[in-house]
C-alpha cells in the first residue's frame, strides 16, 4: 500500500456514517456523486478545501451507525489518503479494509494531532509522523490476514485470486 | 476456557471444535441480507468478482424497504437494478412493494432466521436476529457481495460482555427502555467489537418483540452482535413462523466475559435518549418540558404488533395534541394487516395520526416525515444523530412506543403512566 501524506482535518468522537454521507444522498451509489456531500452536515467546508492525499484524524468510534459502505467510499473518493482514529466502529473498519481505504488506530495521535498539521503515515511500520510538530506515534498495524486483504487491494481481488 | 454462545455458533460454522476471542476465521453463512440501498453497491461489486451466479438462491434475502415505495427516480432505478438481479439469478427471497416490510421485522416473521444461524446483512441492524439465538451481524456491501458469491465471510471472533437481566419490568417498561438504559450506561462504544450476551431470570418476562428491540440496538452500543438464550417463547415463535430446523447453543459455564453487568428490570423507568447520541439518556422523570413537533412510531426497532398495540391503547378515544404530526408505520404487511383487524389503525386515524405503508421512511431521513430546522421529534427509531431525520438543527428523542404515544397526546415528552 502507498504511504499517505497530507493536511489534517480533525473531528471529535463518534463521527457517524449519517454525517459522513447523509442518507438523503444514498439514492446514488456513484463514488464521485457521494464525495460531493462528504461530511457536509458537520463540516460545510470539507469538500471545498480537501485535497488529494489529505488525512482525517478523529477520536473514538469513528464511523459508527449505519453500515453504509457509501461512507468509506465517499471519504476515499474525496481524496482522503488515510483516517487515523483512537478507535473505529467495527462495520466501518471492515468496510474500509474491504474497499481499500487505509485506516489506522492510534490513541495518542488521535489526541494530539491538530487540524491543518502535515502528517505522514508509513503503513508498513504503522508509524505516524506529524511533520508540523516533529512528533512520531506508533499506530496499530494490521494482523497478517487483514494485511493480505489490503495488499491484494481489497476483498474482491482477494477472492478472485483464490 | 469455555466458549460464549456467540463463539459456539461461529466455531460450528467454521468447522472448528473451538475458537477464541481475536481469532480470524472464515465461516459458512446461513443467510445473506441486503436492502435497496446496500444491494446496488453489492451488485456492482459482484460484477467485479469472478464466476457467475450466487452461492445459494434460497439463502439470500433482498428486501426493498428504505426508499420503497420509491421516493424519487434515483431510488426507483436502484430498486429496479435489484429486482432485475433477483430475477436473473432466481433469488427466492426477494421482497418488494406489496409483500415487503422493514427487513429486520420481516425476516424473522417469514421464518428465514432461526436459532443457531450465522447471518450477515448489509445493514447495521442485522444484529436483530440475536433475539432468536442466532449470530447475526451487520457488514458492508462488499462483504455482502462476497457472501452472495461464496456463502462465506471472514470474522474476527469477538469477546463478550454479559448482561444479567433480573426481575420483572413494571407496566410501560419495554425492551426499548431496557436497551436505552444499557446504552446510557455503557456508551455508544461500550461494546465495541464485542458480543452482548443477555442472560438472567428477567428474560422470561420479555416478549419476543421486546427481545428483537433489545438485540436490534446492540449496534448502538458498538456491539458486533446481541444474543439471547433460547427459551419456550423463542421455540414457540420459531414454530409459528419457520420451517427451518433451529440449533440451540448455550454458553459454556466457564465462558470468559470481559465485563458483567446486572440490570434490575423492576427498577427501570421509561427512558429517553436526548439528542444527538443514543447514549445520552434520561428517564422520563428527568426529561423536563420538551415541546415536540412530530412523533414517529415505527422502524425495525419498534414497528411490530405489540408496539402498535400499546400505542393504540394509549391513544384510544383521545386526540393527539394540536399542531403535532403523528406518523405511525407498521413494520411489515403482516403487522399492518393485524393492526387493521384489531382496530388499531382506526384508532390512530381517529386520534389524528397518519398511518403509512411499511417503510424505513423517516427513520433515516429518507422521506415520509422529514424535520425542518429546529424541529423536535419523539421517535421509536434507534438513532438520533445530527441530521438523521432532516435538518442538521432538528432534534430526535428516542423512546418506547408507550412514551411516544403519551407524548403524542400532550405535545411534550410524557410518562405514559400520566395520560
Ligand atoms: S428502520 Fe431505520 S434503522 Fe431500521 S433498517 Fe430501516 S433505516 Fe435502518
Amino acid at each position: 500500500m502507498e504511504n499517505a501524506k497530507g493536511h489534517v482535518f480533525r473531528y471529535e468522537d463518534n463521527v457517524d456514517t449519517d454525517v459522513i454521507i447523509p442518507a438523503r444522498y444514498l439514492n446514488s451509489s456513484k463514488p464521485e456523486e457521494l464525495a460531493v456531500h462528504c461530511m457536509e452536515d458537520i463540516d460545510k467546508d470539507f469538500t471545498k478545501i480537501v485535497q488529494k492525499g489529505d488525512i482525517i484524524v478523529a477520536g473514538k468510534n469513528f464511523g459508527c451507525g449505519s453500515s453504509r459502505e457509501h461512507a468509506p467510499i465517499a471519504i476515499k473518493a474525496s481524496g482522503i489518503s488515510c483516517v487515523i482514529a483512537e478507535t473505529f466502529a467495527r462495520i466501518f473498519y471492515r468496510n474500509a479494509i474491504n474497499i481499500g481505504l487505509p485506516i489506522i488506530e492510534c490513541a495518542e495521535a488521535s489526541k494530539e494531532i491538530k487540524a491543518g498539521d502535515t502528517v505522514a503515515v508509513d503503513f508498513q511500520t504503522g508509524v505516524i509522523t506529524d511533520e508540523t510538530t516533529g512528533k512520531s506515534y506508533q499506530g496499530q498495524s494490521f494482523p497478517p490476514f487483514m494485511q493480505n486483504l489490503i495488499d491484494a487491494g481489497g476483498l474482491v481481488n482477494y477472492i478472485n485470486a483464490k | 476456557m469455555g466458549m460464549t454462545m456467540s463463539q459456539k455458533i461461529l466455531a460450528a460454522h467454521a468447522g472448528l471444535p473451538k475458537v477464541k476471542a481475536g481469532q480470524l476465521i472464515e465461516a459458512n453463512l446461513d443467510l445473506v441480507l441486503g436492502n435497496d440501498i446496500t444491494t446496488p453497491v453489492a451488485i456492482d461489486v459482484c460484477e467485479k468478482m469472478h464466476g457467475k451466479g450466487v452461492f445459494d438462491k434460497e439463502k439470500i434475502a433482498l428486501v426493498m424497504d428504505h426508499f420503497v415505495p420509491n421516493k424519487d427516480i434515483k431510488s426507483a432505478e436502484h430498486t429496479k437494478q435489484v429486482r432485475e438481479f433477483a430475477a436473473e439469478y432466481g433469488v427466492v427471497n426477494y421482497f418488494d412493494v406489496g409483500e415487503m416490510g422493514i427487513e429486520h421485522a420481516l425476516l424473522p416473521e417469514k421464518g428465514l432466521t432461526v436459532a443457531g444461524d450465522l447471518i450477515i446483512g448489509a445493514d447495521s441492524h442485522t444484529c436483530t436476529y440475536g433475539a432468536l439465538g442466532a449470530f447475526s451481524t451487520g457488514v458492508g456491501s462488499t462483504d455482502m457481495a462476497a457472501g452472495m458469491k461464496t456463502g462465506k465471510a471472514w470474522f474476527k471472533v469477538p469477546s463478550a460482555i454479559k448482561f444479567v437481566l433480573t426481575g420483572k419490568p413494571a407496566p410501560f417498561i419495554s425492551g426499548k427502555d431496557i436497551i436505552l438504559h444499557i446504552i446510557g450506561m455503557i456508551g455508544v462504544d461500550g461494546a465495541l467489537y464485542q458480543s452482548m450476551e443477555f442472560v438472567g431470570d428477567g428474560i422470561q418476562y420479555l416478549t419476543m418483540d421486546d427481545r428483537f428491540t433489545i438485540a436490534n440496538m446492540a449496534i448502538e452500543a458498538g456491539g458486533k452482535n446481541g444474543i439471547f438464550p433460547v427459551d419456550e417463547k423463542t421455540e414457540e415463535y420459531m414454530k409459528a413462523h419457520s420451517h427451518k430446523t433451529p440449533t440451540v447453543y448455550s454458553a459454556d459455564p466457564d465462558a470468559e466475559y470481559t465485563a458483567e453487568y446486572t440490570i434490575d428490570l423492576s427498577a427501570l423507568r421509561p427512558t429517553v435518549s436526548f439528542p444527538h447520541l443514543p447514549s445520552n439518556t434520561k428517564t422520563v422523570d428527568e426529561a423536563g418540558d420538551v415541546k415536540i413537533d412530530q412523533v414517529v412510531i415505527g422502524s425495525c426497532t419498534n414497528g411490530r404488533i405489540s408496539d402498535l398495540e400499546i400505542a393504540a391503547k394509549i391513544l384510544s378515544g383521545k386526540h393527539v395534541a394540536k399542531g403535532l404530526r403523528v406518523i405511525v408505520i407498521p413494520a411489515t404487511q403482516a403487522v399492518y394487516l393485524e393492526a387493521m383487524e384489531k382496530g388499531y389503525l382506526k384508532t390512530f386515524v381517529e386520534a389524528g395520526a397518519v398511518v403509512s405503508t411499511p417503510t424505513c421512511g423517516p427513520c433515516l431521513g429518507g422521506y415520509m416525515g422529514i424535520l425542518a430546522a429546529g424541529e423536535r421529534c419523539v421517535s421509536t427509531t434507534n438513532r438520533n444523530f445530527v441530521g438523521r431525520m432532516g435538518d442538521v438543527t432538528s432534534e430526535i428523542y428516542l423512546a418506547s412506543p408507550a412514551v411516544a404515544a403519551a407524548s403524542a397526546l400532550t405535545g411534550y415528552i410524557t410518562d405514559p403512566a400520566k395520560v
